[in-house]
Order: structure tokens, then C-alpha cells, then sequence
């Protein structure tokens, strides 16, 4: 049995407008929908927190992320070394907000390239459907089902760890991902009215897919790419503990955690301490992407 | 039609006293149904009809105690059988439902769980209320689904719901629904998803069971036509209150309230001629928020005066015993109110002589259905031929209407002319001239003289973009590339001068307009491009019927105005013969009778277009028309019967020929031909006795 709302063909009273004029029409209106959420709005701030240690790091850090003797070898947290010195002597506290820039610099070009990617051969493969579509996406299948982490430790062991070898992978292993989102996402959009008014006015596929496509996937795309942000963070940490990711002296929050590891019953801040960040970084994201499901599948209900 | 029993010491089956429901939103009660007083007899079927938004089936749920998790039912009682259900909490009512009352929902499918075999389905009802063990609980959902007259029970209680049709479906719902045996039912709106043939079977069903059950029955719809054919009395509902009760004969005979009148008169019926206006009710129906403390319909009536506004008419009983919640009922009653709809003639403008506007010829399309996989393995499906060598042509400022039931093709072609679909085979010409059957390969000129107007106003405009960018873009794209920017916004607004809406509504968004309003902006859209020919895929079937009757108007002034041609889909036969000058019937992707609107509707028909003509529920419950029921569903396109298609559920099949051979198309009169085996004498005879039995021989 279904349940029944009061249906009616009522002009509806609130005017609004399509989320994306509103938001950046009043930024203001859309972070307070995400503050009328306190968990979304507690995320958003943890995110914006960590964008700004990255920005702020040579004001914030005291020393450098590579300067050793900063204060006795593994000495426990103290006023000259908030979080501790590892055991060469260098501040756990500078290097983790160092370390930040990598954790979010990475992971963020290569979610920027894979929705780039995901979200061209998504519409594309979408709305031509037929060969195209079966090649791709049987192709995508194939990726897909290979383990991501070995996938991405075969990569890297041929390549060699670096920082654009950490991006290809990540976006390898995602734009597949967000290609099948998208790909979905057009295709309850594509055999829509308004997107066959266009074809019969003769518009060119450009359009078709830029104005009329683009803003109805928009928002799918929008939490998949909040997502797959937050999983990019996880693997870049990942792959930093297994010794794939940046080389060192530069600071990575998982080869600390994983440097940090043997002693960690002697020097737990060595471990904790970057072990945490990982953890909240990646909870915060989660909980904005959350945020903004919500907000967009309310959008969406409203049309 | 069996009159109800008005012995009113007889106790009711289910009563509402002063029922009121609310529905919490934004943190406020609203009320949805107010003061409803409702009583229903055993053995009738009581109809419950207004617009969407009524509140009909809030208060037919709450009848069963049964709502959604924001409504709760304010005051009053619910009786049944002198019980009264409204204070039981939904564990309680448990017992009741399935057992003493049941539904009979709109959408079957969703209703039925996709991984249990039908009589699994039934088998735990009647295991649950009436402890009968799983073998006779089996045998009996075998029983019941032979009562709903189900060919093969045997086989259709194995099956899953996805392996049955829609009218099947809707059967097996009526099955468990009546397996309890209930004291009450209520079915809401079970037959609106069903095609019209499928509709006249099913409603059948209902009167016969419901009455050999010694049920009740609430019968919720928004077609005036099924109530008048089904129900015993009727109750009209608006705004949530009740304005008028009565039985369906006084009802429909002599209704008392202006809203009553206005939907009864906003319905289209062939015998209007192509000339005539249909009377509409102005403004839409109120919001929850807006309902007032005055008369609910006051601000749409047509005769509302000063007191209706001031104060809140009490609901009367008139002397033969209706009710009726107006101020000015007697007046109506006595005839001196002028509620009669406006004799307004739209005069057609053609300076220039009709001309051949499009010829198509030859058009087929299968559609091939398997994937890549399926091709490379060879298991590739067979090919359903949608659309089969159908050939027809149009003259400008004329219309031709296309019916048929679903899967007859009728989309698939008209989609076909405006190249969404690319045909397979075949020429369509245009001005004599021929075009491709390739959206991509047509110039622009030709694409503004193909516009379209589609099903579903909530998909047809771009959420995204304000009505004035909408019809601003295909001004830009199709009409006359040197306008300036003060013409195309004259343009616009123009247009929407032409569909009657305000010109402000060009900085709208289309979640700010209503369903009806978005249509008529889609029509406008259409327009835009000025186009010979508007191909409109059911423009109305998801709207009200007052809603439609503006629409169908608007697209009547629209021709008149702008000088086009449409070619419009429709399963509805009155709102194709409202609008049509020419009628094509198709089935299984063919054209079986064309013609002249007039001589589709009259006889000789195809036997197919007979059934369909009968099966149309008249909103008059004195007809006393003889109905032709078609047995089965339509076959599958994938595996089209020999010979004659519909000969495998034609009541008039005269042998083995109908079975072998295709039939010939057979000259009626001029220009009115029909595709059958008999010639046009022997139909004209036999049309005009009853038929024999349907579906023998199959």
C-alpha cells in the first residue's frame, strides 16, 4: 500500500531559484541550509579549518617541516613542541599542519581531474548511448572490478612513488566511478521533455549537454565529487603509510603514522597526532558531502 | 443500474461523523478534510470525485483509519459496522485490515511485492485473518482468482506480478482485496492506469463481486464517467469539505452545486461538435494553507455572491433527500441560474486554401532491444515492430487524431513525423516536399515547422531555465534569426498573451507554475517556432478534467490563431473527437480504420473502434449503453498473431480466414476506410444487433 501526501495543482507560493544562481547569487543562504544541519555544518568547518592550515602553514607551524632538533629527540608533548618531536627531533605539530597542504593539494587536483573526466565521458557516454556507450562502460566495468589498492600498488611500483603518480592513480581509479554516475544521472535526465524540445529546435549536442544536461546532473555530481574527495584523502594516506606515496623529507601523514608505528607504546604523539588529522579530515569532508545530499535531494524534491 | 437501498434503518457498512483530518506540515495542522459526514449502506458503491487536491483520497484512507505518518484524524468517528475505528491504534487495526475492510489501489505493480508468486500474495492474507493452512490457502487463492475471471488461474497464481499485464495485475489485486470477504472496500482510482477496453472489464468485475460479496464499496475517481457507470450514489468533494451528495441518477440528472455543474460541463463528448467551446471552472483548486473560513468555492464560482464570501454555507438536506453545501441550491434547482456552458463559436481563419501539409508513407520501426552482449552471444531478441508500413496524410488547418491502447504504436509513429525516433523505412513528406527521417539531417526551417507538445507537463520545461529563456531560445533558433531583442521579448511576451498566462510569468521558473500552467507553456514553446503541424502526445492525460478542459480550449483558439495543423495522440476518444477532423485507430502498429471524425464514430466500424467506442464510460448513469468487452490483452508486438492482428480478441471474427490472411482495407465511404475481412454491408448489419460473445476461438 502507498501512502498518500495532500496532492494539489497549486501554484506553489515560495519562489525559488535553481540551486546553483542561489548559491552563488548569496553563498550566505546555502551555508545556512548547511548550518540549519549541525553535523554538515560541523563538517563544513572542519574542512574550511584545514583549507586555511594549509593556506596559514609557513604562520602557523613554527619551524619547518624538515628542520631537525627543534627540541629534544622524542620528547612528549610540550609549550615548544605542541605534539611532541619524533625521534629525529623535529616538531610533530609543525610537520602535521605542513603536512596538511599535501593531504589536500593531492587528492584535490586529482578529484578535480577525475570529475572532470567522469563527468565529460558520463554525459557523453549517457546521452549517445549505442557503441560508445557499451565500449566505455564495459571498459569501466573491467577497471572496476579489480581491487582499487592493488591496482593502485602496481601503478605505483611501476611508475614510482611521487606525487603526479598518487593524482594518476587516483584518477584512473575514480573517473570510472563518476563516469557511472554521471552516466546514470543523464540518462534519467536525457529522455526528459525539455531535452527533446531541444533536439527538435535543432540545437547542437554542446548545448544539449551543457545547458540543458549539465544542471539537471549537477547536483549527483556535486556529492560524488565531495565523495570521492574524502576517499581520495584516505588513499592518498594510505598509499603515503605503504611507502608509495610523497618521498620523504616532505611530510605525509600516513608515512608518519607508519615511521611512527614501531615505537609508537614509547612515542604515541608521533602516531596519534597525524593518525588523528587523517581521521577528522576525513570525517569532516564525509559529513559536508552529507550535508550536501541533503540539501540537493530536497532541490530536487521541490521540482 | 441497480438503484441503491435507501432503507435508512438498515445500519451503515462504514460511517464518517464530523471527520476531520490533518496533516502536519511545517510544524502546523492543517486540516485536509473538514466535517465530513459519509454513510455507506451494504451493497452500494459510494463514488468520492473532485480535482486533485480535493482531499478525496485522504478521507477515503481515513475511512480505513489508515494514513500517512504526518496526518492524524482531528475529530470525529469512524464507524464500521457501528464500531467506532478512529481512537485504534494501527496495531489494533491490524485485525481489521485485510479482514473486515481492504484496498483496491491505483497502481497495482507497486502494490504487489515483486519476489512472491501471486498466490503466495493472496495465500497470506487468508492465512493471517482467516487461519487457513498454506494448501487451502492456495486452492482458495486459485478460487479467487478464477472469480475475478482470470483465464488460466492455475497458471496466473504461479506467476510473479511482473509476468502479468496491467489489467491482470489489477485483477489479482481485486482478488486478494475480496479474498477476506470485507465488509468494506475502497478502491482508489484502480482502473486510472488502465486502458479504457481493460477499464469497461474491470469495472464490470466490481459491480458484479462487490455485490455477490454483500460489500461496501468507496469508489474514489476523478472520471465523472466511471462513477456514473459504476457507483449507486455519488459525493463531491472540494477543498476537503463535502458539496454536494446524492444518488448518481438525481446527481447527474439535476446536480445542485455550481462546482458539481462546472465539472460535469468541463468534460468533452463527440456529439459537441468541432465548434463548440468547453466550459471551464476558473482558478485552481485552493492549498491546504488557503482553505477559508467562507464558502471553499466561492473564488472559482461562477455565481458566488456576497454572503458566500462572508460566511461558510451549511450543508442542507433538500426535501428528496440530498445534500447540497450551497447558499443558492434552491435557485439551481429551480433552473434560474444560468450555469449552462457559453455557446462561444471559434471561428476558423484560413485565407489560403487547404493544401497537402504532410504525407507519410510506408513508415516502420522495430525497435531491437538487445545489447551488445546479447548480439555477440546471438541471443539477440526478436525485433518489436512498433510501427508497420502505416501510410497516412494531413491537410493543413486540419487535425488528425491518433487512438489506440497502449503498445498500439500510436507514440512510436507520432514521434517518428518529428524524427525523435528515426524510422526504419518508409518517406515523410512535407509540402509535397520529402524530408529525412534523421533529426540531424533536417535544416532548420523544416524542424520550426515540426513542433511537439509532450505527455508529462513536469518533465516538459527545463527546471533551469525561467520561462521567458525557454521561449525566448526557440525564437532565436527557429524563427527569424534578424529579430531584435525588443521584437523576441514582444514575441514572448505574445505568447503568452496566447496561452493566457500574465506576462510576468516570463521571470518564472517552472517549479513556481502548476501542472496545467506548465502545459500551457509548453504549448506556447510549440508556438514559438510558428509551426504547420504540432504533434501533441496526450497533452492533457495527466491533468485534471477542468484543467484539461482549458487546455483543450486553448489548443482549439491556438489553431484558429496561428494556422496550424495537429496531430494529436490521445487514449481518450472524446478528447480526439473534441479536437479532430480525422480519426486514426491504431493497433499492433497498424492503421485499422481512418476517416472522417463523424463516420469513425458512426457506423460501419472496425470491430476493434467499435469496442473502443463502447468501452468509453459515458457521465450519464441513464445510458444504458450495450458495452463490447474485449477478452485478453493485447499480444505481444515481438510475436505478432497471422494473419488478421486483432483477430485474436475480435468479437466479430468470422473464421479461419481472420486467421491466415491479412485483411483488406475496405473503402466505407469517401475517404473512410477500414481494414477487415468483412465487407462494409455485412458490418453495417451485424453493427446494428447486439454481439455474439466475445473472444470465442482463441
Amino acid at each position: 500500500m502507498t501512502q498518500t501526501q495532500p496532492q494539489t495543482d497549486v501554484t506553489p507560493k515560495r519562489v525559488s531559484r535553481p540551486f546553483y544562481k542561489r548559491a552563488l547569487a548569496s553563498a550566505g543562504d546555502f551555508l545556512r541550509q548547511l548550518a540549519r544541519r549541525p553535523l554538515s555544518f560541523i563538517g563544513l568547518m572542519l574542512v574550511i579549518g584545514f583549507i586555511l592550515m594549509a593556506i596559514f602553514a609557513p604562520i602557523i607551524a613554527p619551524f619547518a617541516f624538515d628542520q631537525i632538533s627543534t627540541g629534544p629527540r622524542s620528547s612528549p608533548p610540550s609549550i615548544d613542541n605542541l605534539f611532541g618531536t619524533d625521534r629525529l627531533g623535529r616538531d610533530v605539530f609543525s610537520r602535521v599542519v605542513w603536512g596538511s597542504r599535501e593531504i589536500i593539494v593531492i587528492p584535490g587536483i586529482a578529484t578535480a581531474i577525475a570529475v572532470f573526466f567522469g563527468a565529460g565521458l558520463g554525459m557523453m557516454t549517457g546521452f549517445y548511448g549505442g557503441w560508445i556507450d557499451e565500449v566505455i562502460s564495459r571498459a569501466f566495468d573491467s577497471l572496476l572490478a579489480i581491487p582499487a589498492m592493488v591496482l593502485a600498488l602496481v601503478m605505483l611500483a611501476t611508475i614510482g612513488p611521487s606525487a603526479v603518480g598518487i593524482v594518476i592513480v587516483i584518477v584512473l581509479l575514480y573517473t570510472p566511478i563518476i563516469t557511472r554516475v554521471v552516466r546514470s544521472a543523464t540518462l534519467n535526465v536525457r529522455s526528459l521533455g525539455y531535452v527533446e524540445a531541444a533536439r527538435l529546435r535543432g540545437e547542437s549536442t554542446f548545448y544539449i549537454v551543457t545547458r540543458e544536461i549539465l544542471p539537471g546532473v549537477l547536483p549527483a555530481l556535486v556529492v560524488e565529487a565531495a565523495l570521492r574527495f574524502s576517499y581520495a584523502i584516505f588513499l592518498t594516506a594510505s598509499l603515503g603509510f605503504l611507502g608509495l606515496g610523497v618521498q620523504p623529507p616532505s611530510p605525509d601523514w600516513g608515512r608518519m603514522v607508519s615511521e611512527a608505528r614501531n615505537n609508537y607504546t614509547r612515542t604515541p604523539w608521533e602516531m596519534v597526532y597525524p593518525a588523528a588529522a587523517i581521521a577528522v579530515l576525513v570525517v569532516g569532508v564525509n559529513l559536508m558531502a552529507d550535508g550536501l545530499r541533503r540539501i540537493f535531494r530536497y532541490e530536487g524534491q521541490e521540482r | 443500474m441497480t438503484t441503491a437501498p435507501k432503507d435508512n434503518t438498515q445500519q451503515a457498512v462504514i460511517q464518517a461523523k464530523d471527520l476531520r483530518v490533518e496533516y502536519r506540515i511545517n510544524r502546523e495542522w492543517l486540516t485536509a478534510v473538514n466535517g465530513v459526514n459519509l454513510a455507506i449502506y451494504p451493497l452500494e458503491i459510494h463514488g468520492l470525485v473532485g480535482e486533485s487536491g480535493s482531499g478525496k483520497s485522504t478521507l477515503a484512507l481515513s475511512m480505513m483509519n489508515y494514513m500517512a505518518d504526518n496526518a492524524r484524524i482531528g475529530s470525529g468517528q469512524v464507524l464500521l459496522d457501528g464500531q467506532d475505528i478512529a481512537p485504534l491504534s494501527s496495531q489494533q487495526m491490524r485485525a481489521i485490515w485485510g479482514k473486515k475492510m481492504s484496498l483496491v489501489p491505483q497502481d497495482a505493480l507497486a502494490s504487489l511485492n515483486p519476489s512472491y508468486t501471486i498466490r503466495e500474495q493472496i495465500a497470506e492474507v487468508t492465512q493471517q485473518h482467516m487461519g487457513m493452512a498454506k494448501d487451502e490457502a492456495y486452492a482458495y487463492a486459485v478460487e479467487m482468482l478464477a472469480r475475478v475471471k482470470i483465464a488460466d488461474p492455475e497458471a496466473v497464481a504461479r506467476s510473479y506480478p511482473h509476468e502479468l499485464s496491467g489489467g491482470m495485475q489489477q485483477r489479482v489485486m481485486i482478488a486478494m482485496a475480496l479474498s477476506t470477504e470485507p465488509r468494506f472496500l475502497v478502491l482508489d482510482e484502480p482502473t486510472t492506469a488502465l486502458d479504457v477496453t481493460t477499464q469497461a472489464v474491470i469495472l464490470d468485475l466490481f459491480r458484479e463481486l462487490i455485490l455477490n460479496n454483500q460489500a461496501a464499496a468507496l469508489y474514489v475517481s476523478h472520471d465523472l464517467g466511471t462513477v456514473a457507470q459504476l457507483c449507486d450514489r455519488v459525493t463531491v468533494l472540494y477543498g476537503g469539505e463535502i458539496m454536494e451528495s446524492a444518488s448518481v441518477t438525481e446527481l447527474y440528472a439535476q446536480p445542485l452545486h455550481p462546482y458539481t455543474v462546472g465539472l460535469l460541463n468541463s468534460l468533452p463528448r463527440h456529439h459537441d461538435g468541432t465548434n463548440t467551446r468547453l466550459s471551464t471552472i476558473k482558478g485552481v483548486a485552493p492549498s491546504l494553507q488557503q482553505r477559508s473560513k467562507v464558502c471553499v468555492f466561492a473564488d472559482r464560482c461562477p455565481v458566488a455572491i456576497d454572503i458566500c464570501r462572508a460566511e461558510k454555507p451549511p450543508l442542507e438536506t433538500t426535501p428528496d433527500g440530498r445534500t447540497v453545501r450551497c447558499f443558492r441550491w434552491q435557485e439551481i434547482a429551480n433552473n434560474e441560474l444560468d450555469l449552462s456552458p457559453p455557446e462561444e463559436r471559434v471561428t476558423e481563419t484560413s485565407d489560403e486554401a487547404d493544401r497537402e501539409l504532410l504525407q507519410a508513407n510506408s513508415l516502420s520501426k522495430a525497435f531491437g532491444n538487445s545489447d551488445l552482449l546479447d548480439r555477440l552471444l546471438g541471443r539477440a531478441k526478436e525485433p518489436l515492430q512498433a510501427v508497420d508500413d502505416v501510410s497516412f496524410s494531413m491537410k493543413t488547418h486540419s487535425t488528425l487524431g491518433l487512438v489506440g491502447e497502449s503498445g498500439s504504436g500510436k507514440t512510436t509513429l507520432a514521434r517518428s513525423i518529428v524524427a525523435l525516433i528515426k524510422a526504419d523505412s518508409g518517406q515523410i513528406e512535407l509540402y509535397d516536399e520529402p524530408i529525412a527521417l534523421d533529426l540531424e539531417k533536417r535544416p532548420q526551417d523544416v524542424l520550426s515547422e515540426l513542433q511537439m507538445v509532450f505527455q508529462n507537463p513536469n518533465d516538459a520545461l527545463n527546471p533551469y531555465h525561467s520561462i521567458g529563456q525557454t521561449l525566448k531560445r526557440t525564437i532565436n533558433k527557429l524563427t527569424s534569426k534578424n529579430m531584435t531583442d525588443e521584437q523576441v521579448a514582444a514575441r514572448v511576451e505574445d505568447l503568452l498573451q496566447a496561452v493566457r498566462l500574465p506576462a510576468d510569468y516570463a521571470g518564472r521558473y517552472p517549479s513556481e507554475l502548476s501542472g496545467g500552467e506548465k502545459q500551457r507553456v509548453a504549448i506556447a514553446r510549440a508556438f514559438a517556432a510558428n509551426p504547420s503541424l504540432v504533434v501533441a502526445d496526450e497533452p492533457t492525460s495527466s491533468l485534471d478534467v477542468s484543467v484539461q478542459a482549458v487546455i483543450l480550449n486553448l489548443l482549439k483558439d491556438l489553431r484558429a490563431r496561428e494556422g496550424a495543423s495537429y496531430l494529436l495522440i490521445s487514449h481518450d476518444l472524446d478528447v480526439i473527437a473534441y479536437l479532430a477532423d480525422e480519426i486514426a485507430v491504431m493497433y499492433l502498429g497498424e492503421i485499422v480504420e481512418i476517416g472522417p471524425t463523424e463516420a469513425v464514430y458512426n457506423l460501419p466500424s472496425h470491430p476493434y473502434t467499435e469496442a473502443l467506442i463502447s468501452a468509453i464510460p459515458e457521465p450519464d448513469p441513464t445510458s444504458g449503453k450495450q458495452r463490447i468487452l474485449l477478452e485478453g490483452d493485447v499480444p505481444s508486438a515481438r510475436d505478432l498473431p497471422q494473419g488478421c492482428r486483432f483477430h485474436t480478441r475480435c468479437p466479430r471474427k468470422i473464421g479461419a480466414i481472420c486467421e491466415n490472411e491479412a485483411p483488406p482495407l475496405r473503402d466505407a465511404s469517401d475517404g473512410h476506410v477500414i481494414r477487415c475481412h468483412i465487407p462494409i454491408d455485412e458490418l453495417v448489419a451485424l453493427q446494428s444487433q447486439p454481439p455474439v460473445a466475445a473472444g470465442e476461438g482463441k
